[in-house]
């Protein structure tokens, strides 16, 4: 058996290579190979090596070890290969190995022809070089199912000649819009996490590393700004969200003086910067209403009106039953307001099996001193809800009505 | 560039309110589909127009001999009605150009190349 500190050492190596080198070397080696499923061999190759050779300069070692390695194979297999539809890689204004290229690499993974779930195991296994068993557990399904989506992913990628380029401007709009919803999902799977295999925490940061990844990619678009800020204003309240027992802690019963004020001070830079940039995207909006949560003393003491208004133009950019539900929830906490109207407009959302609608739905029956209706939401809820945290939750809220109603 | 085939599937009942107008109409937006494809940079390699799937007799081919139904072999409320077979750069450009094709949906299949 290794001993420990070897076993230490090599896991913070790793660490330091899917956090930094990893989408640099994938992505370059990719431009070489013209081939997904050689290039991430040869990457994984240079990485045993490294772990062994332990060089200083570790992007640049890797990049030319997995280059050379890559260049060996194709030699060795040339005739095999010829039969393979090759990575259609389009002609650039800058050819040479750059730090553009986990761009490149992102954008295909994230490419709007594949279906989400194969567009975020692409990327969790090329970009942030995620074990496939772990992806497994982010999409919540079998190792095996995951590794054949990724497989049937990266054929369709050369065999539909998706091309390996970072789309240009009149497209690019669009095409972020796909990687950011991706690296939301990420974050939000890390948030609510299933606890198994790859910790919350570690998703989370994939996600934000990810995000800073795409800020420094490109710094004149607000949106990924604006994501990086949301993300990290969430992040601000980690520590806050469960109690020592491990339970979840509400938003509304949260203490403050636990949330981290250097990553809100931070995500609130990022946020205004995007909202000053121009047309609102939907994360800057988004990001503005974690903000006001962010800045509020307390839950009562909230800019409720202006968490209304910032979803008010949520919905006119981005019009999605989610965001109506979310907007009802924050109207019902202005003062005077009609909970029983805000009842029936959620009941007309068209949000099939989301479990936040039967939760939102039993707070405001419970408001409304509708207990019995308010518990069988709470039922509703739990049948949908597999985390086994926020089943503790609801469990908490549904026995905190009036106990003559609740079922055992 | 690449080969692809645009299928084109919509439902069928065009053809029973189809007047010379439209017709005239449906071609003019045909050949405009297919400057569209030159100004891209691609070519039309072939293409044709089906007649409805009521026309349609499959083969099966089961363990025994072979039976012929009537129909096409997957009914469905859209049929296909139609194709071209399209040479792009890429997909991101046939995708583009399945967009201005006058069809209700439009399935883009890459065609297989295979060794000389």
């Amino acid at each position: 058996m290794m001993p420990v500190e070897t076993v230490y050492r090599d896991t913070v190596f790793r660490e330091a290579v899917f956090r930094e080198a990893w989408p640099l070397v994938v992505a370059s080696t990719a431009r070489l190979t013209r081939d997904l499923d050689l290039a991430e061999d040869c990457v994984q190759d240079a990485v045993e090596r490294a772990l062994r050779a332990r060089p200083d300069n570790l992007a640049a070692w890797l990049t030319t070890t997995a280059h050379r390695i890559a260049l060996d194979r194709l030699r060795r297999e040339a005739t095999l290969r010829r039969k393979l539809p090759l990575l259609v890689v389009p002609e650039d204004p800058d050819p040479g190995p750059g730090p553009t290229d986990p761009l490149r690499l992102v954008f295909t993974c994230c490419h709007p022809a594949l279906a989400r779930a194969s567009q975020v195991a692409l990327t969790l296994r090329l970009v942030c070089g995620v074990e496939v068993r772990t992806v497994a557990d982010v999409l919540l399904t079998g190792e095996a199912g995951v590794a054949r989506r990724i497989t049937r992913a990266k054929r369709k990628i050369a065999a539909a000649r998706i091309p390996y380029r970072v789309p240009p401007d009149d497209e690019l709009a669009g095409r972020l819009d796909v990687v950011l919803t991706v690296v939301h999902l990420l974050h939000t799977a890390g948030h609510v996490g299933p606890g198994t295999g790859l910790t919350d925490a570690d998703l989370t940061a994939r996600a934000s590393g990810l995000a800073r990844m795409l800020v420094r990619l490109l710094p004149t678009e607000p949106e990924p700004r604006a994501l990086l800020g949301l993300i990290l204003l969430t992040e601000a309240r980690g520590p806050a969200r469960t109690d020592a027992a491990g339970e979840a802690v509400l938003l509304a019963d949260q203490d403050r003086t636990q949330w981290d004020r250097d990553l809100i001070r931070e995500g609130l830079q990022l946020v205004t910067a995007a909202l000053r940039a121009g047309p609102q995207g939907r994360f800057a909006l988004q990001g503005a209403v974690a903000g006001l949560h962010a800045v509020a003393p307390s839950w009562a003491e909230t800019d409720w009106a202006q968490v209304v208004t910032t979803y008010d133009a949520l919905l006119r950019t981005w019009p999605s039953p989610v965001v109506a539900l979310n907007r009802a929830a924050a109207r019902s906490r202005l003062p005077g307001a009609d909970l029983r109207a805000i009842l029936h407009e959620v009941d007309t959302l068209d949000l099939g099996d989301y479990r936040y609608l039967p939760a939102t739905r039993a707070d405001l029956l419970t408001r409304l001193g509708r207990t019995a209706e308010a518990a069988a939401a709470y039922e509703d809820a739990l049948a949908l809800t597999t985390n086994p945290v926020e089943r503790a939750l609801l469990l908490r809220r549904r026995s905190e009505i009036d106990p003559r109603v609740v079922r055992s | 560039m690449a080969r692809y085939v645009f299928l084109m599937y919509d439902a069928e009942d065009w053809y029973d309110t189809a007047d010379a107008q439209s017709v005239a109409d449906e071609m003019r937006l045909h050949e405009e589909f297919m400057e569209a494809v030159k100004a891209a940079g691609a070519t039309v390699l072939g293409g044709e127009a089906l007649e409805r799937s009521s026309t349609a007799s499959t083969v099966r081919k089961g363990s025994g001999e072979p039976l012929v139904t009537d129909g096409p072999f997957a009914d469905t409320k859209e049929a296909l009605g139609g194709f071209y077979v399209l040479d792009a750069p890429d997909l991101d450009v046939a995708l583009r150009l399945a967009t201005l094709c006058p069809a209700g949906n439009v399935e883009v299949r890459p065609i297989m190349d295979l060794p000389e």
